[in-house]
């Protein structure tokens, strides 16, 4: 059994994931390669060279990989992956976009965002926004998985494996990269911070934010959102911690004036501890929380940001 | 331009799942059903493309059980112009589904495909990307913004840390993200028009697609619980729990 990990990067980094990824790949078992595609990535494959229990990474450099789009991304991929049994990325939204297209390519039913693995062929994930937990067992040839970090601890440091370069794929020719706009942040990556802040439609403006900002600034903590606060046009798409935004799962969640829909507690609820103020004693968030706040969240956020 | 736009009937996403005592699956009897809300996104996307004079006729398919049908209605009290259904009891998963959506585009021929990025119902996220996979199109997942310039489009995608553009030959398959667009509430003159629309009822073996299911579900559980937290009185109670209790800050 060989097990690829598709690397998620930013050329010169490893994003968060990618060693949880890997830590999903060891309880597979097998031999464990690294793919490391990009442009100018070089960095990357030296970071994945570290991985403690990698035993190859292949590092595929070139102007067709830039931005990740998934069509030459798969083609690249489907150039290799009869060598595999497993092929695992994060599930994330970089894993998400290519991998369906990849399985179908291969012909294989995807198992998408496991959060346990039973064992090489039997894997857990969570249906309806993880209020059920499927187990399911696939009989297909090549198995291609995503996989839910916050299910996996991070693999540590301590690896040497060899850089081996793979020759580019195909150019399909069918998607031009024109350029990202990421949000400028100094704050951590929601999927990387140790505490997280975040808001709900309860804060009634996205300048009201500002106090989540400022809360957040004195714990380190990033900002999230959830879903109403996103469809309100408080904050970006990317704040959003729920069933269709990012699975987070904190040392600390703060969740300010955030009712609690099934949605967005998909999201967060493995966090290791929750805390929610609201002013409705009544909100569903209570139940999921260690501590909570009966009160106006105007009046709570700006007092813990003075005691904490 | 015509366009093919895809739906799923899912439980209700207000509603709270339960899942059945014997560990089979969820309970689905008498549960309150809905249009999967991404796939809501991507009709209001094709109407109101269709409203802008881009699009000339939205064909609206779906992949289910014959109540199905209500979902196919409901698209087209929105605005879609003709629905097909292929009807299959059991479960479909992904993978057989992208096969059916492209046997029908092969007879249909779209310049666009459109369907929501997930269902709300097993949470696959899969089959928008395996259609563009087999249909040898490119593809735009988790689109906020579309913008059609003759043979190609210009997509925004929602990515981890923003956004993302590109520029995608047509045809192509898109998925639509939360905010691409807010979705029309459907009025009763429209439902009745959408009684009169063609709706169309297939079989898997008439596209000869074999829908049998490639992932055997073992079992299915209620997620572990947390346990009972405690209601603090104020801020500073709060803090100190956090501080020496948690030992989180």
């Amino acid at each position: 059994m060989s097990v690829l990990v598709i690397a998620e990067h930013d050329g010169k980094l490893l994003k968060p994931g990618t060693t949880n990824t890997v830590t999903a790949a060891a309880k597979i078992g097998g031999d464990i390669v690294v793919l490391v595609a990009g442009h100018q990535c070089a960095d990357a494959a030296q970071a994945a060279a570290k991985i403690s229990g990698v035993s190859k990474v292949l590092l595929a450099d070139s102007p067709l990989y830039a931005g990740g789009a998934a069509e030459n991304l798969t083609a690249l991929i489907q150039t290799v992956a009869a060598q595999y049994s497993h092929i695992l990325a994060p599930a994330t939204g970089y894993g998400k976009n290519f991998m369906p297209r990849l399985s179908a390519l291969l012909d294989v039913q995807q198992i998408s965002d496991i959060s346990a693995v039973v064992s090489a062929d039997t894997f857990v994930r969570p249906i309806y926004a993880g209020n059920a937990m499927a187990t399911v067992q696939s009989a297909d040839t090549i198995k291609v998985i995503t996989v839910r970090a916050t299910g996996f601890d991070a693999a540590a440091e301590g690896g040497s494996a060899a850089v081996e370069n793979l020759a580019a794929g195909p150019d399909t020719g069918l998607a031009k990269f024109n350029g990202q706009e990421l949000s400028k942040s100094d704050r951590p990556e929601l999927t990387a911070a140790r505490i997280i802040v975040s808001g709900g439609r309860g804060m009634g403006s996205g300048d009201n934010f500002k106090i989540l900002e400022a809360l957040a600034d004195k714990l380190g903590a990033a900002v999230g959102a959830s879903r109403a606060a996103v469809d309100s046009g408080y904050v970006p798409n990317d704040y959003q911690v729920g069933q269709t935004g990012k699975i987070v799962a904190p040392e600390l969640y703060i969740a300010v004036g955030i009712s609690g829909a099934i949605q967005h507690l998909a999201g967060m609820k493995d966090s290791k501890v929750i805390i929610a103020i609201n002013k409705d004693p009544e909100a569903p968030i209570f139940a999921v929380a260690d501590y909570w706040l009966v009160e106006d969240l105007f009046k709570a956020v700006p007092e813990m940001t003075q005691q904490v | 331009m015509k366009v093919l736009v895809t739906v799923k009937r899912v439980i209700d996403p207000y509603v709270k799942v339960r899942v059945k005592s014997d560990g089979t699956g969820v309970e689905t009897a008498n549960v309150k059903m809905a249009m999967n809300p991404f796939c809501e996104i991507a009709v209001e996307q094709a109407v109101r493309m269709k409203e802008a004079g881009i699009v000339t006729e939205i064909v609206v398919v779906s992949v289910g059980t014959q109540q199905s049908q209500e979902t196919l209605r409901t698209a087209m009290a929105m605005g879609a112009d003709r629905g097909i259904l292929v009807e299959v009891a059991g479960e479909v998963q992904p993978l057989a589904v992208a096969k059916l959506v492209k046997a029908i585009v092969d007879k249909e021929q779209p310049k666009l495909v459109i369907m929501g990025k997930q269902a709300i119902d097993d949470d696959s996220n899969q089959a928008g990307q395996m259609t563009a996979a087999l249909l040898g199109w490119p593809q735009s997942a988790f689109t906020s913004a579309i913008a059609v310039n003759g043979d190609t489009a210009d997509v925004t995608r929602e990515i981890d840390g923003g956004l993302e553009k590109l520029t995608i030959k047509l045809p192509a398959v898109v998925t639509t993200d939360l905010r691409l667009n807010e979705p029309r509430y459907v009025t009763l003159p429209n439902i009745m028009k959408a009684k009169k629309k063609p709706l169309e009822v297939l079989k898997p073996e008439a596209l000869g697609v074999d829908v049998t299911p490639r992932l055997k579900t073992v079992k299915v559980e209620e997620p572990a619980k947390r346990s009972a937290g405690v209601k603090v009185a104020d801020v500073q109670e709060l803090v100190a729990k956090l501080k020496n209790e948690a030992r989180v800050i």
